[in-house]
């Protein structure tokens, strides 16, 4: 049985009504696809892995998928997940989010998660744009784009999401896109291992809204889009400025050791029980 | 929630400590409060207001001592207050009840409305003859007990030792004897 | 359950202590078995977040300041999904940025505890004043049907006794169960002895007995419950803010919605005579009954007890269940009396559920104060008279 079947078979809940709710050619499937390698290459039990999300086409992630998952409200996913890390620490709790989900509406809760440094996984998936209620602006629409709800072209400018959280103080972020596929499962696989907070930001497409809306042709073009403008961040090393310019990179952009809030908190406990004997 | 005995429902003793934020007065009230209702067996409320600040600003904080389970829990007629301000003093002094004893601390009241107001420098004792000016709350505690016999000096002791922070039991109960003693004459 | 539970030691003799409402609350909670607490700071309910501070970790379990109220109880829910029994607890302006995950907690059936320490609104409002301004948005605060369990609580005794009749619940009926305090209990020290831990019933979350495959993490029981499996358990389910059928997926079969909202409707309405509690003082040959809750309580069975003494048939109808609204009991004295009068902290909120509820035709009169005060004997007493 070829691989793909097998996982098809593991970790699909057979027992959803399928078809899944994403568009023909939508990155999300990739995106899944890149999260269950990953998992079956670490060899994780399913009992084992709670995957949260959000509101949004991405958020749906979960139900397809045989793991304990959870489908929260908009923007508030990474809150479920400290709760359920904190009660049970040796769950691996992943979390699927996207852009206006993410950076928007839960744009103080993942500041917050990465500053804490609770050992969580993030997975952004952006594509730019509020895909699910049809076509507005995301905090990652680029200055000058069309949306529905900015008709006479975007004003704002757009939060870099990788860098943001960089600075937020996470320990591990990433970024990586639906085009260079094979990668994303390394940056994944290294995100869930790596302990303390660790963020993917995967780069998509939502040919249906963002591109009809700016003329950007097909999922496949908008890949080649991709494909073309990602660098690695190796590569991008050795680039000038001026190179750089309408690039942006992929792979690790920061691996880091800092406190985990978790080891931390038992210490807390630890010093707790001392003082009461 | 129990419904009190209709004979006792008279006995209410009400005391409120008043003053700036700061002066610890709320502290003081958990203090009394304590003293009353564990170390001798009686039922009571101890209350506060506060404003928002941390320091100045008005405090008070109010005790409600009875011998049956206490309903309303805050004061409705004040038989001692404690004003360690003159602000304290000038508004709250209308809700003492006319049998009701008014005690100041004469180093911030200057004046009093009431005739027989006990004038004792709490602040002043505190910072002469313990050296701490913030331990005037617990002068003032010394004298309540002295003058208004709520409480005993022994339960007062018991409970200050239980509250009071690390290292600063024997500063605090010199503070409780200065205000006794100070209380003497009264 | 993999985590050992500890349960609370220091303390924990019959001696009586002297503590505040919002202590009393954590000690309850602590005794019914919460180990989780998440929250935001916030007057007058910060005293709570604070004990948990101290007390959890010593328990082996889990306290977090989170980056507002509604992540607060996001982690709350999240721990409560996880096993572990969890509350959180706020003011007006954190209830109100709760509502949202309140409303995805009742959609999921989790069992967690919320309290509202009630200040004076909208908005800032009085942060250090009483109110009962928030019954209202107890019940319907969250969009949606849905039904709410809602406590009110009148002392420090109550503090504790209804926090773990809190967890009690919410753990029976998988609901969030929601506690009003206000600020007068918050802050009202009064000598408490802590019941000893074998006299408490404390109740937990019925877990599947059946295998994973046979596990249906939504299905219609008898009483309307599922039993709940812990993330990590070993039953991989699906939960979602969706209505969803009994599997715990997203629905949109009319058939399978009907059902969904039938069952979230009965398994709290038709178990309502044993969630609605309250107490009788002098009703049965009262004239004029009062019907008051929290705080207010106190004073209007003063003023009760002040109408007796001078000879006036006075009663007292304490609610502490608010939700689902005592109708039978308050049917039964709006029967007896030839009037009520409902004093509260707000512009009248449970005074319209009393009027909803009479089919008598009984003359209801409503004592509404709104000044950041609580109400005193003497208002009371003096609307008994003019009713007399």
């Amino acid at each position: 049985m070829p691989l793909t079947t097998h996982l098809v078979h593991q970790y699909l809940r057979h027992d959803k009504k399928f078809p899944h709710v994403w568009c023909p050619g939508c990155g999300n499937g990739i995106a899944l696809g890149a999260l269950i390698r990953s998992i079956h290459h670490l060899g994780y039990n399913r009992d084992d892995i709670v995957l949260v999300s959000g509101i949004g086409c991405s958020s749906r992630m979960p139900v397809y998928v045989d793991f304990n998952t959870l489908h929260t409200v908009h923007g508030r996913a990474l809150t479920f997940a400290t709760g359920i890390k904190l009660a049970r620490p040796h769950l691996k709790v992943i979390v699927i989010m996207g852009d206006g989900d993410a950076m928007a509406i839960g744009g103080n809760h993942l500041i917050h998660a990465a500053r804490r440094n609770l050992n969580l996984t993030a997975i952004i998936m952006n594509n730019n744009i509020y895909g699910m209620t049809g076509g507005q602006h995301s905090p990652t629409t680029p200055y000058g784009m069309r949306s529905t709800t900015s008709p006479y072209n975007h004003i704002e400018r757009a939060f870099n999401i990788s860098e943001l959280i960089v600075t937020a103080g996470a320990g591990f972020v990433a970024r990586g896109t639906v085009y260079h596929a094979e990668m994303l499962h390394v940056l994944i696989e290294k995100a869930i291992q790596k302990p303390g907070f660790s963020l993917v930001e995967i780069i998509t497409h939502c040919h249906i809204q963002y591109g009809k809306l700016n003329q950007k042709g097909t999922h496949i073009d908008m890949m080649k889009w991709q494909k073309d403008h990602a660098v690695t961040v190796e590569k991008a090393q050795k680039m000038t400025i001026e190179e750089l310019k309408d690039k942006f990179t992929i792979g690790v952009i920061t691996d880091q050791n800092l406190p985990i809030y978790y080891d931390e908190y038992e210490k807390v406990k630890q010093r707790a029980q001392l003082s009461e004997k | 929630m129990t419904s009190i005995k209709k004979d006792r429902m008279a006995e209410r003793y009400e005391i409120r400590l008043s003053g700036f934020g700061g002066q610890g007065l709320i502290f003081a009230g958990i203090v009394l409060a304590e003293a009353i209702g564990i170390y001798e067996g009686k039922y009571v409320t101890q209350t506060q207001s506060y404003g928002p600040e941390a320091r100045g600003g008005k405090s008070k904080a109010e005790i409600v001592v009875s011998d049956a389970p206490i309903l309303y829990p805050k004061a409705l007629g004040v038989d001692l207050l404690l004003a360690m301000s003159q602000n304290a003093c000038d508004t709250y002094f209308s809700d003492l009840k006319p049998s009701g004893k008014l005690i100041v601390d004469s180093t911030f009241v200057k004046e009093s409305p009431i005739t027989d107001t006990i004038f004792i420098p709490f602040t002043h004792i505190a910072r002469t003859q313990i050296g701490k000016t913030i331990v005037a709350n617990i002068v003032a505690l010394g004298s309540i007990c002295r003058i208004s016999n709520i409480v005993s000096r022994d339960s007062l002791q018991k409970a200050l030792v239980g509250l009071a922070p690390k290292g600063t039991k024997e500063v605090n109960l010199k503070a409780l004897n200065a205000g006794i003693k100070a209380a003497a004459k009264f | 359950m993999t985590q050992k539970a500890k349960m609370p030691t220091k303390n924990d003799t019959s001696k009586p202590i002297l503590i505040h409402g919002n202590q009393a609350i954590v000690e309850g909670a602590l005794a019914a078995g919460c180990r989780f607490f998440a929250g935001y700071p916030i007057t007058p309910a910060t005293e709570i977040a604070e004990s948990m501070a101290v007390r959890l970790p010593k328990l082996d379990g889990t306290f977090i300041q989170m980056e507002d109220e509604i992540a607060s109880l996001g982690a709350v829910v999240g721990a409560s999904l996880s096993g572990l029994k969890a509350m959180t607890a706020t003011s007006g302006p954190g209830f109100s940025l709760m509502q949202e995950i309140l409303g995805f907690a009742y959609m999921t059936e989790v069992p967690c505890v919320l309290v509202n320490v009630m200040r004076g609104g909208p908005s800032t409002g009085l942060p250090t004043h009483p109110s009962q301004a928030d019954v209202m948005q107890a019940r319907w605060g969250t969009h949606g049907n849905h039904t709410s369990i809602v406590l009110a609580v009148s002392s420090v005794a109550d503090c504790f006794s209804i926090t773990v009749t809190a967890f009690n619940l919410a753990e029976k009926f998988r609901t969030p169960v929601i506690i009003l305090s206000d600020e007068v209990i918050a802050h009202t020290r009064e000598r408490f002895i802590r019941p000893a831990a074998e006299s408490l019933e404390i109740i937990n979350r019925v877990k599947p007995a059946v295998p994973p495959e046979w596990y249906i993490p939504y299905e219609d029981t008898v009483r309307g419950v599922p039993p709940m499996a812990a993330f990590g358990d070993g039953y991989r389910y699906h939960v979602t803010g969706l209505v969803h059928d009994m599997h715990g997926f997203p629905t949109e079969n009319q058939d399978e919605i009907r059902a969904f909202y039938k069952r979230m409707g009965r398994k709290i309405s038709h178990y309502a005579a044993e969630i609605q509690m309250v107490n009788n003082f002098y009703t049965d040959d009262a004239d004029i009954t009062i019907i008051a809750y929290g705080s207010v309580a106190r004073s209007a069975l003063q003023a009760t007890e002040t109408a007796r003494e001078k000879g006036f048939k006075v009663g007292l109808l304490q609610l502490i269940t608010l939700f689902p609204f005592p109708c039978r009991h308050v049917e039964n004295v709006l029967h007896k009396s030839k009037a009520v009068i409902v004093p509260e902290m707000n512009f009248g909120q449970i005074s319209q559920e009393v009027k909803r509820v009479n089919s008598r035709q009984c003359p209801i009169i409503r004592l509404n104060r709104y000044d950041g005060n609580l109400i005193t004997p003497d208002e009371i007493f003096e609307k008994i008279h003019e009713v007399l």
